[in-house]
């Protein structure tokens, strides 16, 4: 009967949104990538961006450095917020929310800023290492901005999703984990025991999804290392857009190229991060 | 000894959470403030006078991000709401790769698919204008309704609805007076997690603003390349706002849900 049809008409207009925006994007993308822009001239089909993009060292950097960034990232926030969470499931649940919301709803932009001015060589940290005597000039601060470890990057990363982790942990925790782990006290485990044996197992599939997130975010983010980053090496997504942003419109198929590999590498997080999830739901 | 050792953590983390904004709102206000001081030694109202410069561009960029943002926000809810009753409410075939299909701009960087529809929107003059900037953000805002919706019509079991179509009311009565009202809540959740993502959009309204659609995240950004951090703080502040004042708003409407643990999923980190 309707039914179907019903379902198709209720789907239609975010699907077209989706459909052309994004797919179409994309697929516009990956046409662009090997070459293929009437619109200029170009109709021959190859795959010399991608080789020049794959056979450069250029793109090796870029991709090591955008897994570093995500991959620390990602661990720090996740060991961070499981920490938070084990030690915040007994206070207040509406404060700890409020607080754990806040990074949460600030755009990126607005964190890295702030981050800048608390860690810079002039920041509030080198102005309380000085008013502690630990330093005399900005100079003797360690340089945590546009640095070849990232830190300032990773920083802002850590503090935007610490709380995006911890309440996914947290509302595990509130649920069936603390009823068992009662339970486990009464049988005589520890407190190391209770948590190994009996609350990791169940909250740590949550974990697991919530990390999957972080890291395909910060794997494809742009905002925060183009602002607090190095100008060489920089992250994928980065140099993508520096490509793009180039005069010579020879340097496009190379952008798309690189923008093709971000996606496949971030799909391949999302289908993961599905399957887990759907898994999740079953269970 | 549990209860006395998670307050102390929990003022840690209130305090580490706060840290950022500390030298947002003295330098914001900050006249000299020289290292090592600790504090200003002088304060000034130069930079609230710098965003409130009557027909100046901070107040210009401001009026673009909201028109942009609320204009994002309605018709993100318009498209998210039908898809989510869909998702949610019904059982179908083909749900799970649906589901993937509106997930995907989500998970993967919207950066490529709008490199790729630049050349497109060029053609069609819609490249440098507000309704272009206006179309790219629904890439990463209708899959964040849509998400949201369906799990609020999934708990939905449907029996109110049952119950007034068997006491007469059509189709369209039932959705009105019983669904509606019903949803409103998670609505205006959505519609202002809409906004905000539009809000705190940077690299899509460049690439397709292409510099000519000046939103506040242009001034910031350009702000914070610059050595100006009075200018920088009091437009950070500027920005920071809305997420303020929709963090209060959706706190509100999130009290009732609350056994949920907020459900995670609606706070992703990807506000950015």
């Amino acid at each position: 009967m309707g039914g179907r049809l019903k379902i198709a008409l209720l789907l239609a207009p975010a699907l077209v949104v989706i459909g052309i925006l994004f797919a179409g994007g994309l697929v516009s993308a990956v046409v662009q990538s090997v070459g293929y822009m009437p619109a200029i001239g170009q109709t021959r089909v190859s795959l010399d961006a991608y080789r020049e993009v794959l056979s450069g060292g250029d793109f090796l950097d870029s991709f090591l450095l955008t897994v570093y960034i995500a991959g620390v990232s990602t661990a720090v926030s996740t060991v961070l917020a499981v920490l938070a969470a084990m030690t915040l499931r007994r206070s207040s649940g509406r404060l700890s929310a409020v607080v754990f919301q806040l990074p949460i709803t600030i755009p990126h932009l607005l964190a890295a800023v702030g981050i800048a001015l608390v860690v810079s060589q002039t920041g509030l940290g080198a102005r309380l290492a000085a008013a502690l005597g630990l330093i005399g000039q900005p100079r003797e601060f360690p340089a945590l901005l546009y640095d070849r470890y990232s830190a300032g990057i990773i920083l802002t990363y850590v503090w935007k999703e610490v709380p995006f982790v911890a309440l996914v942990v947290l509302a595990a925790l509130r649920g069936v984990a603390g009823e068992l782990e009662d339970v486990a006290r009464t049988l005589g485990a520890n407190t190391w025991q209770r948590f190994w044996y009996v609350v990791f197992p169940v909250i740590s599939p949550g974990i697991v999804a919530a990390s999957l997130l972080v890291f395909a975010f910060t794997f494809g983010a742009f905002e925060v290392p183009y602002l607090l980053g190095r100008t060489y090496p920089t992250i994928l997504p980065v140099m993508a857009y520096n490509e793009y942003k180039d005069v010579e419109l020879s340097a496009r198929p190379v952008a798309m190229a690189i923008n093709v590999l971000i996606s496949l590498f971030t799909a391949i997080f999302a289908a993961l991060y599905l399957r887990l999830a759907r898994d999740l739901g079953r269970g | 000894m549990g209860k006395k050792r998670s307050n102390a953590g929990l003022l840690v983390v209130t305090v580490l959470v706060a840290l950022p904004f500390v030298p947002l709102f003295l330098w914001a206000f900050a006249g000299e403030w020289r290292f090592p001081d600790l504090l200003p030694t002088e304060w000034s109202l130069r930079g609230v006078a710098s965003v409130m410069e009557p027909g100046g561009r901070v107040l210009g960029a401001t009026l673009n991000s909201l028109l942009i943002g609320m204009a994002v926000a309605v018709a993100s809810v318009a498209a998210g709401t039908p898809a989510g009753m869909a998702l949610g409410g019904y059982e179908w075939r083909f749900k799970g790769a649906v589901i993937f299909f509106v997930l995907l701009p989500i998970l993967v960087p919207p950066l490529a698919s709008t490199m790729g529809v630049h050349l497109t929107f060029i053609r069609l003059g819609l490249a440098d204008t507000a309704f272009g900037v206006f179309l790219v953000h629904l890439v990463p805002t209708v899959p964040y309704t849509a998400i949201i919706m369906t799990s609020i019509f999934a708990e939905r079991t449907g029996e109110a609805e049952e119950a007034a179509r068997t006491l007469g009311a059509n189709p369209w009565q039932t959705f009105v007076h019983v669904t509606l009202p019903e949803v409103v809540p998670g609505v205006a959740v959505a519609g202002l997690f809409a906004f905000l993502i539009s809000w705190g959009q940077y690299v899509l309204t460049i690439l397709i603003g292409g510099g000519n659609v000046v939103t506040l995240p242009m001034l910031l950004f350009s702000a914070a390349s610059g050595n100006d951090p009075v200018i920088t703080s009091s437009l950070a502040i500027v920005f920071a706002l809305p997420a303020v004042l929709a963090l209060v708003v959706a706190l509100h409407f999130l009290r009732s849900s609350e056994r949920d643990g907020g459900n995670g999923f609606v706070g992703l980190g990807k506000v950015s």
